[in-house]
């Protein structure tokens, strides 16, 4: 068990180490997800992104709103740049030259920075064993380049490269389990997290950072460009996606799973899991599963978002 | 072997070998490689240097080039001394971060062994693949054998952490011919190298709001490394960075004066390196290992009373365009041996450069290209004894018949 703790009140005097005054658009989850991360740091830190809307929007020079030290290398690279930073300090630290005993190292990729471009440099650095925490901030598209359609994509979806057609109706495939390919390394720890559910989010971003050895983390992130709602409802899809079980949350530390939050409550009460529909009217992206000829394909998600459910439920021991 | 008072120990070393030893006497913090023939022994002989705890380095055998250079760029910015080697495709590879290495400023050392360029796939020497990353802002500098190779890392350090500098370094050896082949090697004693790199220092930068400001990713004094850099600043940072390598140049030939006086070795002025150019007709220009075929044949010409002369270009970046001038005075005719091609262009890369140069220089020499040894192809002194003979005529009648001329190949 984690032994962080806090409530609403420590962590509103917290001071942020993302400060305000940055470009990403009103109502995106990531800099929440950020801020809550950083704040779940309780030693010293340094930040390693890949190229996205997150690194574009809070780096324009001469301005930066980052209170870390940060460095944004290239797109796909964002796990071998962590790689870097953690083996010098551990040299480092060993030679004398830098004074802290530990640096938690925290990589920041999207959901392209890691399905898609990145998943090789990702893998290569869980094998190895690197002692950093992996956070991907998952928008399901491209979104910085314009909501094109990434290994993360669900199905169903429309993007501007798998848009609803005449014949097709958004993208076809689901989306790559990438966290169960984390859990796959065999590394230490390994959870997902909702900005809605922040206090669980805090938690297991301590947790990872606790760890010796790799950490990952996935962040569902909604955006209100790319997933086509206002942006008042960010926080509601975030946790609507936890609701309907299609983004549960659970955690696999040294391979024990776990359901957390409100996941745990839904398995020890399954009324309270929402039907997907749900999660979907509430998205201009999925708006054309609802035309009649496409309905079926709501009921197809149903029957995939139930299935990986039950699976998730028996690993977790809700046999 | 003792050169002054320093007692150096003679080691029959490749190429390969020696860059290894180098990278242990430099005391380098972080190695990040992946292996690629011709390069391979870099990786093996340091990886045994690290399991029988011979180095205090974080060694990072990563997935790939891309991830070496990365991790590099990592490790160099989190205030770490940094190394990698690698070649053709594994540099190719790399090219995204060849670029990010120099513009964030990163002292970084690479070793490459300089193989050809796929397709097809060949495993041979040709200086395509760092040609290729001849604009990317890193030094580049092209050594003639083992020895040179060993010296040429330490100086690198030393040259890419000056103050002045701050940029990364490749240093050039040919595939086999110097990789992979034994020579006698003398490397000094370790505290020496130690003492003549000393512990790598980030520079300290002037930041608004934060005064001093050391160049690192430090949590004391956090600095954002790599932002969004857009049309009202990037062509100033751009501006810096080729100030740099401009102020490189001092560097880089105090550092081989400096080291010449450890060790006993000089390589030319850092930049070129003469044989009987002073009083030559005719002179050729080669990079790399073909130049001790070119200065044997040189040898043998003067003997039969020729006077042809030989320039090896050490170091190509920054190009030392003033040196080659004042060189070359007096040379009639002069014969660039590019070991690498640019398709479609006027030349190959070193011709290109040279011709540009003397543009503007009061005395041109006729200058032409010959492109030679692609893919590993061997170039015997025969082939350099005929190419000696075309400028010798072009000199005698004044015509030239060809401007680029490809040697070797069959027709």
């Amino acid at each position: 068990m984690s032994s962080f703790r806090i409530n609403i009140k420590e962590l509103a005097l917290k001071p942020p180490l993302l400060l305000p005054g940055h470009r990403l658009c009103a109502g995106c989850a990531a800099p929440v997800i950020v801020k809550l991360a950083l704040a779940a740091s309780d030693k010293p830190t340094i930040v390693a992104i890949a190229t996205g809307c997150l690194e574009v929007a809070t780096t324009i020079y001469p301005y930066t709103s980052w209170r870390v030290p940060w460095i944004h290398n290239a797109f796909e690279n964002a796990a071998a740049t962590a790689s870097g930073i953690e083996a010098a300090l551990k040299v480092l630290r060993r030679k004398g030259r830098i004074k802290y005993d530990k640096v938690n190292v925290i990589a920041f990729a999207g959901d392209g920075g890691t399905y898609d471009i990145g998943i090789q440099a990702l893998s290569g650095a869980l094998e190895r064993g690197h002692d950093f925490l992996y956070i991907l901030y998952d928008n399901e598209a491209y979104m910085n380049t314009g909501i094109q359609r990434s290994g993360g994509t669900p199905k169903g979806a429309w993007t501007t490269t798998s848009p609803s057609g005449r014949v097709i109706p958004g993208k076809r495939e689901h989306k790559k389990p990438i966290a169960d390919i984390a859990v796959a390394h065999k590394i230490p720890y390994v959870a997902t997290v909702s900005p809605a559910y922040w206090l669980d989010l805090m938690r297991k971003v301590h947790k990872g950072l606790e760890v010796e050895g790799p950490a990952f983390i996935h962040a569902l992130c909604p955006c209100p460009r790319g997933w086509r709602f206002p942006e008042n409802m960010t926080m509601k899809i975030a946790r609507l996606a936890v609701d309907t079980c299609i983004f549960p949350l659970w955690e696999c530390e040294e391979g024990k799973w776990k359901l957390t939050d409100r996941s745990l409550q839904i398995a020890r009460r399954p009324e309270l899991k929402k039907p997907v529909e749900e999660y979907f009217k509430v998205q201009g992206r999925f708006r054309h599963l609802f035309e009649p000829k496409n309905r079926h394909i709501i009921d197809e998600i149903q029957e995939y978002v139930d299935a990986v459910w039950e699976d998730l439920l028996k690993r977790c021991g809700f046999a | 072997m003792t050169k002054g008072s320093i007692k150096q120990t003679t080691m029959a070393l490749s190429g390969n070998e020696a860059v290894a030893w180098a990278i242990k006497q430099c005391d380098v913090d972080v190695v990040a490689a992946y292996p690629i023939t011709p390069q391979t022994i870099i990786v093996e002989k340091f990886a045994e240097f690290v399991a029988n705890g011979e180095v205090d380095t974080e060694f990072i055998a990563v997935e790939s080039e891309h991830s070496a250079l990365s991790a590099c760029v990592g490790a160099a910015a989190a205030g770490a001394r940094a190394f990698t080697a690698t070649a053709s495709q594994g540099l190719a590879l790399m090219w995204e971060i060849v670029y990010i290495a120099s513009s964030l400023r990163l002292p970084i050392v690479m070793a490459i062994v300089n193989r050809a360029l796929s397709a097809p796939i060949n495993i041979h020497c040709d200086h395509s693949d760092s040609m290729g990353c001849r604009d990317a802002g890193w030094i580049q500098m092209y050594v003639e054998d083992a020895q040179e190779v060993y010296d040429t890392i330490i100086q690198a350090f030393r040259i890419a952490e000056h103050p002045e500098v701050q940029l990364p370094v490749m240093v050039m050896l040919d595939g086999f011919f110097l990789s992979h082949t034994l020579q006698n090697v003398n490397i000094l004693p370790d505290n020496i190298v130690k003492e003549f790199v000393g512990v790598r220092k980030p520079v300290e930068i002037e930041v608004p709001y934060a005064g001093k400001v050391p160049l690192m990713l430090n949590p004391e004094k956090p600095i954002t490394f790599g932002p969004l850099d857009l049309y009202d600043y990037y062509f100033e940072h751009k501006m810096q960075q080729e100030e740099a390598i401009e102020r490189s140049r001092e560097v880089i030939k105090q550092v081989n004066e400096e080291y010449a006086k450890l060790s006993g070795r000089k390589y030319g002025d850092g930049f070129i390196d003469t044989y009987a150019v002073e009083d030559a007709d005719v002179a050729i220009i080669v990079l790399g290992s073909a130049a001790g075929t070119v200065k044997y044949v040189a040898k043998e010409l003067r003997k039969e009373g020729m006077n042809v002369g030989v320039i090896r270009l050490r170091t190509f970046r920054p190009f030392p365009y003033k040196e080659l001038v004042e060189a070359l005075k007096g040379v009639k005719v002069v014969g660039v041996m590019d070991r690498s091609m640019s398709f479609g262009g006027y030349g190959g890369p070193v011709f290109l450069e040279l011709r540009a140069v003397f543009y503007d220089a009061p005395e041109r020499p006729v200058i032409v290209d010959y492109v030679y040894g692609l893919g590993g192809r061997d170039a015997p002194p025969s082939m350099i004894r005929k190419i000696y003979d075309e400028l010798l005529e072009i000199k005698k009648t004044g015509k030239v018949e060809k401007i680029l001329k490809f040697m070797g190949v069959r027709e």
